[in-house]
């Protein structure tokens, strides 16, 4: 039996050790917390003391940075019992990975790397979200990647292929608005066309974070998806555009490096909340928030 | 004209900025840029850069953040992490640090590196309740000597010629405080309760601690201490035992105690 992921559609923050005791000392009031469940996955100490209180004041979103489900090999077992038990032991309202992967002949890349599109990798990945479903007993997010390069052997686009991976797995997915603006500038997509071809009922939470600014050897623009600034306002309007069609879903601020201090947080989560409530009254399509 | 794209050939280019792009990489120009795959490169580089400066911060401070990149870039090109669990990456640092022909002006670097690796393993241990004093003082001396101790899961001991300790001790300040003396130290890591600690074992324990920590008995550990005749078995074990270095305590067979 599934459980479905049930987060508030509320604005949520990313929980950094710098703000455990802040947090527990002044319960601040925040929709969600997400955590990457690799960072929990040691036996004991602080980490797994601080989340245990935490999580009995918030809802917990439990985000994987190192399943590698787009691996071309088989899924590693290990990881897949080390997120079960951090499931079993606390109950995260949602469970999300990444459509990338991490690690390729056993060595681990700590980034989120890109695969083509075809069939091939469609139909492995099918069989991985399968896997990850069956054995956690949960279902499952998948998030859209933030990409620098394209594949030439690709010929599934890419919302295509997020909905079949879907459609035959019954997976939620993660919409990281952040990542759909990253690569809409790096391939010169309409990022709003994107997301309105975007399978949002499906959507069971939103990422949003600031991107870096570059270019490529060819003086084009290339965003890349940094975790480490305020969320950038055109972002933040084609999140605007993105709760038009979905009405109000979770979010999560991602603000991984240079973290600030916890009030800077808490002030993007209520950016995206004041967001929110100018969608409050539109019908909520998602099945999954 | 569609080249196919492998994991591997992409993998091995990730790690050495000299390979060529791997085959089937393209962009919305239809060609390859070197620029857009450095992303990648630089981000896999970076994060793990970050990584290490994460779990190695005094000895990021002993020899200075530009230094310390190279170090780090050094041994990322040589050891890629085997897990996902990021915070065990880096366990090799210290041997990579100790083989630099660059570090030989600073000797105890792989030292403090390894005093850092345990600090990080204790703060990720299993947690457990250390014994209590008073199980010491109610157990039968001759059982006491015939048994040696089951660390806590947390606690770790690092034999130094130098004194990093005292370093380490010396770079929790701001500024860095001087350390008064350059000469061997015993350190026990260990996290008794909340949170990880760094004691310095007073010098005529050092070889109680060490012996009992190789698992042999307390009157094993009492015979290879006591050429010091500073050392007193009574306050060497009260002291690792208040300290909470002790899960329990067990029956050595006279076999393992030669």
């Amino acid at each position: 039996m599934l459980r479905p992921s049930a987060l508030p559609p509320r604005a949520g923050l990313g929980l950094k050790p710098a703000h455990y005791a802040d947090i527990i000392e002044s319960k601040p009031d925040v929709g969600f917390f997400e955590v990457h469940a690799e960072n929990y996955m040691g036996d004991g100490g602080p980490p797994h003391r601080y989340l245990e209180a935490i999580s009995e004041h918030y809802p917990i979103s439990l985000h994987g940075v190192g399943l590698s489900i787009g691996a071309e090999g088989p899924l590693d077992k290990a990881h897949l019992a080390r997120l079960k038990s951090l499931i079993d032991r606390y109950r995260p309202a949602s469970f999300s990975e990444h459509l990338a992967w991490s690690t390729h002949d056993s060595a681990f890349f700590n980034d989120l790397l890109p695969l083509p599109y075809t069939p091939q990798t469609r139909d492995r990945v099918v069989s991985h979200v399968d896997e990850v479903q069956q054995f956690l007993g949960q279902r499952m997010l998948l998030e859209n990647p933030s990409t620098y390069v394209l594949f030439e052997e690709s010929t599934i686009d890419e919302i295509d292929f997020l909905a079949d991976v879907c459609e035959r797995t019954g997976c939620g997915l993660l919409l990281d608005v952040n990542n759909v603006m990253v690569s809409s500038v790096n391939h010169r997509l309409d990022p709003v066309a994107y997301i309105d071809r975007f399978p949002v009922e499906r959507v069971g939470e939103i990422h949003l974070a600031g991107y870096d600014e570059a270019v490529d050897g060819a003086g084009d623009r290339l965003l890349i998806d940094a975790h480490a600034s305020p969320v950038l306002d055109d972002v933040f309007s084609l999140y605007d555009h993105t709760l038009s069609r979905c009405g109000p879903v979770a979010t999560l601020i991602e603000w991984d490096n240079n973290v600030p201090d916890f009030e800077t947080l808490f002030a993007e989560a209520r950016r995206a909340e004041a967001v929110m409530e100018g969608h409050q009254s539109g019908k909520t399509l998602s099945k999954f928030a | 004209m569609s080249a196919a794209s492998s994991q591997s050939e992409f993998a091995a280019a990730l790690l050495d900025p000299a390979a060529t792009l791997p085959a089937g990489v393209t962009t919305m120009r239809g060609s390859a840029d070197a620029a857009r795959f450095d992303v990648y490169r630089n981000n896999v580089m970076v994060s793990l850069i970050t990584a290490l400066e994460q779990k190695f911060p005094v000895s990021r401070k002993l020899v200075g953040d530009a230094f310390f990149k190279q170090m780090a870039r050094g041994f990322i090109r040589q050891e890629r992490p085997r897990s996902p669990l990021i915070f065990q990456y880096g366990d090799g640092f210290p041997e990579f640090i100790d083989d630099l022909e660059t570090t030989r002006g600073v000797p105890y670097l792989g030292d403090v590196a390894r005093l850092e690796v345990l600090w990080m393993r204790a703060y990720h241990a299993a947690d457990a309740t250390p014994l209590d004093i008073a199980a010491i003082a109610g157990t039968d001396p001759e059982i006491l000597v015939g048994s040696g101790i089951v660390p806590m899961p947390s606690a770790s001991l690092l034999r130094s010629d130098w004194p990093v300790g005292s370093i380490w001790a010396a770079h929790q300040q701001d500024p860095v405080a001087s350390v008064a003396h350059s000469g061997p130290e015993t350190i026990l890591v260990l996290r008794p309760q909340a949170d990880v600690r760094v004691h310095i074992v007073p010098p005529q324990d050092g070889n109680f601690a060490a012996t009992l920590f190789a698992g042999k008995s307390l009157g094993g550990a009492a015979q290879a201490a006591s050429h010091d005749a500073s050392f007193d078995f009574g306050s060497a074990l009260v002291g690792l035992v208040s300290l909470g270095t002790v899960l329990r305590l067990q029956p050595i067979s006279e076999g393992d105690n030669s």
